[in-house]
């Protein structure tokens, strides 16, 4: 046997590869011959739900209070910090976890955060935050996208809870009532210009429009 | 008697006198008011969290140089390095949108009673003088009087 032999008994890696694919394409556009259209459909039936339900179990397991202060950095930072506020504990005992404010709760737009999020998982692999110094550094960057997405969607999550049709405000204190009249009733301006800082705390807020 | 007898004789009786009277202070209840019934040695159940007055309305000053009060809840309201929540209301260009009363324009001096663009640092922290109040009914009452109200008196400084 000659060197100039050697490539034609054993085809290249990518060609093996590419012949294994072209066999698979044959066989699953063949029609079976072995079992029933009817054992097909229920069989993919059957699949479907079990992949669908497992996908969403598993879309809801990361959306949950406990997924999300698995990572130190928001155990320790954040959600510390949401401990101490009234939506955290308060008279009515309803707590807005974390996806309750920061996860949309709209199908697309939950998918689309998903997927923003792998992000940070990134983040969290390569301690961008993993002290709590780093973290404050980047506080103020974190924040900006938050508030740049609660300014884009109206403040969508707030108003999961707290719609302006449900709201009473002869309920309220008279500041509210009035900066509510003002203000909200009228679409001037949305929960996250004036409710800032309500859940963690506030990040170097010169250069931030309303404050000092 | 020996002198060690005597000796002896006086720890007993101080030992009685000290336990006697032990005995009758704990025994004691003293109704002060501010503690209530319970006995000095015990510790009485916390009173109830009193509600904060929030009305928005200012409230009389009782002196000229007193600080007012802040007649609003300032729950979970950020005054620190990064921030002031009081002044996203209270700060001179955000008064025309809040109608929140200016903060004061001795606020913006320095120590040197030179005026700054915005408030002096050392008038930041907005809770070291003005403070929320509670709805309580004082524990110990006060009779003090204005200036306004002494001096309209017909013996200036005279009866309280």
């Amino acid at each position: 046997m000659t060197a100039t032999d050697k490539p034609e008994a054993r085809p290249g890696a990518l060609r093996r590869v590419w012949n294994f694919a072209l066999e698979l394409l044959d066989v699953l556009l063949r029609p079976s011959s072995i079992f029933g259209l009817g054992i097909l459909v229920l069989a993919g039936f059957v699949a479907g739900v079990i992949f669908w339900g497992g996908f969403n179990t598993a879309l809801e397991l990361t959306n949950s209070e406990k997924f999300c202060t698995s990572c130190h950095e928001m155990r320790d930072n954040v959600f510390a910090e949401l401990k101490t506020t009234i939506h955290f504990s308060n008279r009515s005992g309803v707590r807005a976890s974390c996806p309750d404010c920061h996860v949309p709760h709209n199908w697309t737009d939950k998918i689309a955060r998903k997927m923003q999020a792998s992000k940070e998982v990134w983040g969290h692999l390569f301690g961008y935050i993993d002290n709590r110094d780093k973290f404050t550094d980047k506080r103020l960057e974190l924040a900006l996208h938050e508030w740049a997405r609660f300014k884009a969607n109206d403040s969508l999550e707030c108003r999961n809870c707290h719609s302006a049709q449900s709201m009473d405000i002869t309920k309220q204190s008279p500041r509210a009532a009035v900066a509510h009249e003002r203000y909200l009733f009228t679409g001037e301006k949305t929960c996250i210009d004036c409710h800032k800082g309500i859940a963690h705390h506030l990040p170097d807020m010169r250069g931030v429009p309303g404050w000092q | 008697m020996t002198r060690t007898t005597v000796r002896n004789t006086a720890i007993i009786f101080l030992v009685a006198a000290i336990a006697a009277g032990t005995g009758t202070l704990a025994a004691q209840t003293l109704n002060s008011g501010l503690r209530g019934a319970t006995p000095l040695n015990d510790e009485g159940p916390a009173s109830p969290m009193p509600q904060t007055r929030n009305t928005a309305e200012r409230e009389t000053r009782n002196y000229p140089e007193q600080p007012p009060v802040i007649p609003h809840s300032i729950d979970g309201y950020q005054i620190d390095i990064n921030g002031n929540k009081c002044l996203s209301c209270h700060a001179r260009a955000r008064t025309a949108e809040s109608q929140a009363p200016m903060v004061s324009i001795t606020h913006f001096m320095d120590r040197d009673g030179q005026f700054l663009a915005s408030v002096s640092p050392r008038r930041f922290f907005c809770t070291e003088c003005h403070v929320p109040q509670n709805v309580v009914t004082p524990p110990v009452s006060n009779d003090f009087v204005d200036i306004d109200t002494l001096l309209s008196r017909a013996s200036p400084g005279g009866r309280r």
